[in-house]
């Protein structure tokens, strides 16, 4: 703040970045000061990969100016933004992990003696460097030796030694641990007293609150808000990102939740209490290390369960904790009070739990298949007789669902990777009901996909349940979340911070768990 | 969406990515029946039963390993191993010959499963790369043939014998076999629910994953049925012989089995299989050899040739995959 006098060191003048489809940055303006810490945050989607990328090279913005040291700048190559003092810590460390610490930290700059490499020069000089961050190991060791920490200082080491004027970190402390964490903060104000900006990509709000001085929040690719962040509450911030506005937050909205089935009322529930009253999927305890802490789920038949939290609180984890497709550090899943083989979606899927999966096309679609065959690959086995499927089954299931869920092909033998993305959605959902489940879990099932597709998702939600389905839905869109969801726990750095049921079951309700400080 | 609005285009917008398909889809038939069409008229006693005969039975243990090997490139895999189970297969025949042909048969079908297990073990258990583990196995299975069976051995078991030269109606044995197995690897591809999960996983490993299907124990599956294939084509061109041959039995064969299923269309990427076509593939490759020797043109032209047929069929694959 008190630095809003100097001229930035690299800035953004109405950038705007086109793919095809979407624009991804639509006229963002963002300074980068000397001696600022400064935090970047948005929502999947809301273009802090994109801008990142165009600060760094590796994108050239379609429209707008940047300009660095105050003159235009155009960064042809990651490695042009190297050149001019822009250095980026990704996730994971973009090293060389068999070469030695000292290697690394020196590479392309080792000391030299008659034209060979002295390492002991070499080494004296890595351990002097390493020693100012806190790192104190063996540097003749591959570097894949240290801890993610250790790497990450190495990297962050290795980038200001070059001459790095501005440092861009993209979430730095998703594996590190607590120790770690203060030694990078530590690290992060030297570097802002030295006069270097810092860029700081975090869901983390308590760590934005400990080490930023700015902040800039994108949302669909605009600057939704930029300025001092001692400024902005918590609560704020995080309507910010989430685009609700405070004052206009309603509870009745566009979706096409209607809200009056039976479920979500309990008392009125036509199979009694009894049913309800034992969940139909249960969690307890699910742990992995540095994603879930412990996190306790249960779904009854019927219900909607929605999950809510920032990006990166640990809500797609758990939903593939469930699943059996992450590898868990302890706990343990029910389905009708029995327990699941862990680590096994095939046995989750035989139990009666399905996920559809947030990612579409990485995870979801097999694009060099067809419709029907698309549809037909979960209950494969259920359609044939001794391993030889039975096309005339295939063909009814196929058309039932085509037919229910309306989806639009050519015919069932189009390709899938053909279709638009709100039918390939609807394909990937009719292969999870021809399984009959008992539990869906939906990982932003609305994401994506087009206005009409994603109203007939939302009813088709609502209408699964009415029939005795239990859904876990995760959404970042908190109007869908709190129409759609009868209760819903709030995620938070791996764990459940809080559960809203009833009137709770709003979206300032949703926000304000979010902002609540979380312990330690 | 992307149909859409090629059929929206004009006429000739249409008609060129139609041929273009067509090309890929039937392109190998096509070409297999010019060069029939080429020899029928000019090649001298092309026809002749004899001559036609020694190509098809020249090709046949080409077109048995490249079936498996079709099911391996379906799962983004390879298998460089397929060689080295033939010659294992080789070896293990005539040390069991004499417990009777079929026994010896079977033992060498066995070892050659043996191979493809370990070979999918390591890729589907242990996550090392295909081509590094069927390397491994390329080198090592050779060599421990060559210990069972240091030199050549000739046998004198009749049964063998008939297997490997009589014929059915004027049809060599060994060719029907290979016809066989090529309609039952089309059934299992088509047909099963494991061929249809070997596709699936071709096509998107994790999304097989999540959609339950059984990845690990299929992909084992699938390299057993390579090595098993290989076995098998190893028996029968070591009774075509009428010996046993463990040093130098199916070496390159992977090669020329990688190069059948390219130039079938079946894409590296995985996730397709095109089991037809894959025969046509080693026929096209056989035929245009013999015809370039037949006309006096040296086997160096021959291998050009090839070359840019697998370019070509790769190129029209490529399409496909960004179509």
């Amino acid at each position: 703040m008190r630095r809003t006098d100097l001229e930035p060191v690299l800035e953004a003048k109405e950038v705007s970045k086109r793919f095809p489809g979407v624009l991804a940055l639509d006229g963002v303006s963002l300074a980068l000061r000397p001696g600022e810490v400064h935090a970047l945050v948005g929502e999947n989607g809301a273009g802090k990969s994109t801008l990142i990328k165009v600060f760094t090279g590796v994108y050239q913005p379609d429209g707008g100016e940047l300009r660095h040291q105050g003159e235009p700048a155009a960064f042809g190559t990651p490695m042009d933004a190297q050149r001019a003092g822009i250095s980026t810590i990704y996730q994971e460390v973009n090293l060389v992990p068999m070469m030695s610490v000292a290697r690394n930290l020196l590479l392309g700059r080792e000391p030299r003696r008659f034209g060979v490499i002295d390492a002991a020069a070499m080494n004296g000089e890595a351990e002097r460097v390493l020693a100012g961050y806190g790192v104190d190991t063996d540097v003749r060791r591959p570097l894949r030796t240290l801890g993610v920490g250790g790497q990450q200082m190495v990297a962050l080491a290795r980038a200001v030694s070059i001459d790095a004027r501005v440092v861009i970190m993209d979430e730095p402390t998703s594996s590190l641990e607590p120790r770690e964490v203060e030694t990078l903060f530590g690290v992060i104000r030297r570097l802002r007293d030295q006069g270097i900006a810092v860029m700081y990509v975090s869901h983390r709000l308590d760590e934005l609150y400990q080490v930023c001085d700015q902040v800039t929040v994108l949302r669909d690719g605009r600057v939704a808000h930029t300025g001092a962040l001692a400024d902005v509450e918590r609560l704020r911030l995080i309507s910010l990102m989430l685009g609700r506005d405070l004052n206009e937050v309603r509870s009745h909205g566009m979706t096409r939740f209607s809200r009056d089935r039976a479920a979500a009322d309990p008392a009125g529930a036509p199979d009694g209490g009894e049913s309800r009253r034992s969940p139909a999927v249960e969690a307890r305890g699910l742990t992995r290390r540095h994603v879930l802490d412990g996190v306790d789920v249960s779904v009854r038949p019927g219900e909607v369960v929605g999950l809510g939290g920032l990006l990166g609180a640990g809500r797609t984890e758990t939903a593939k904790a469930i699943v059996g497709a992450l590898p868990l550090d302890g706990g343990q899943v029910l389905v009708a009070g029995a327990p699941v083989r862990a680590g096994s979606t095939t046995a989750a899927i035989r139990a009666g739990v399905s996920l559809l999966p947030e990612d579409r096309k990485a995870e979801g679609i097999i694009p060099t298949l067809s419709v029907r065959e698309n549809i037909a690959l979960a209950a494969l086995p259920s359609l044939g007789r001794a391993g030889v499927v039975s096309d005339a089954k295939i063909d009814r299931v196929v058309e039932i669902f085509m037919r229910r869920l309306r989806i639009k092909a050519a015919s069932p033998h189009q390709l899938v990777s053909e279709l638009s993305g709100g039918n390939q959605q609807k394909v990937l959902l009719a292969r999870w009901l021809a399984v009959r489940p008992k539990v869906l879990l939906l990982d932003e099932p609305t994401r994506g996909i087009d206005v009409g597709a994603k109203a007939e998702v939302q009813a088709l939600i609502d209408e699964l349940a009415g029939e005795g389905l239990g859904v876990l839905l995760i959404s970042s869109d908190l109007e869908e979340l709190v129409e759609g969801a009868d209760r819903i726990l709030v995620l938070r750095d791996g764990a459940v911070a809080g559960e809203l049921s009833g009137d709770d079951v709003t979206e300032e309700r949703i926000m304000a768990t979010i902002a609540e400080q979380s312990d330690g | 969406m992307a149909e859409l609005t090629t059929r929206g285009g004009g006429r000739v917008a249409v008609l060129k990515p139609r041929v273009f398909a067509w090309v890929q889809d039937y392109g190998v038939y096509a070409a297999v029946l010019a060069l029939l069409l080429f020899n029928v008229l000019f090649t001298p006693h092309f026809l002749d039963a004899s001559n036609f005969r020694t190509q098809l039975v020249q090709v046949t243990p080409i077109v048995i390993v490249s079936l498996g090997m079709a099911l391996v490139i379906g799962t983004q895999g390879i298998d460089l191993s397929v060689g080295s189970a033939m010659s294992l297969a080789a070896a293990l025949v005539v040390l069991y010959l004499g417990y009777g042909w079929l026994p010896a048969l079977i033992v060498a079908v066995l070892g050659g499963a043996a191979v493809g297990a370990v070979g999918g073990a390591l890729v589907a258990y242990v996550n090392v790369q295909p081509i590094v583990a069927t390397l491994a196995l390329l080198v090592g299975v050779r060599g421990l043939a060559n210990v069972l069976v240091p030199q050549l051995v000739e046998f004198r078991n009749p049964d063998l014998i008939a297997l490997g030269s009589s014929s059915v109606a004027g049809i060599p044995v060994i060719v029907l076999i290979a016809a066989a197995l090529t309609l039952v690897v089309m059934f299992v591809v088509r047909r099963t629910t494991f061929g249809r999960q070997v596709v699936a996983i071709g096509g998107n490993r994790s999304a097989s994953e999540l959609s339950g299907l059984p990845v690990r124990r299929v992909l084992l599956i699938v390299y057993v049925i390579s090595g098993l294939l290989a076995a098998l084509a190893g028996v029968l061109a070591t009774a075509r012989l009428q010996a046993s041959d463990p040093t130098s039995l199916g070496l390159f064969i992977e090669l020329s089995a990688i190069t059948a299923v390219v130039v079938g269309g079946t894409p590296l990427t995985g996730g397709r299989i095109r089991v037809l076509s894959t025969v046509m593939g080693a026929l096209l490759m056989q035929l245009l050899a013999a015809t370039l020797i037949k006309h006096n043109l040296p086997q160096s032209w021959t291998q050009m040739v090839q070359a840019v047929i697998i370019l070509a069929a790769v190129y029209a694959t490529r399409e496909r995959a960004t179509r």
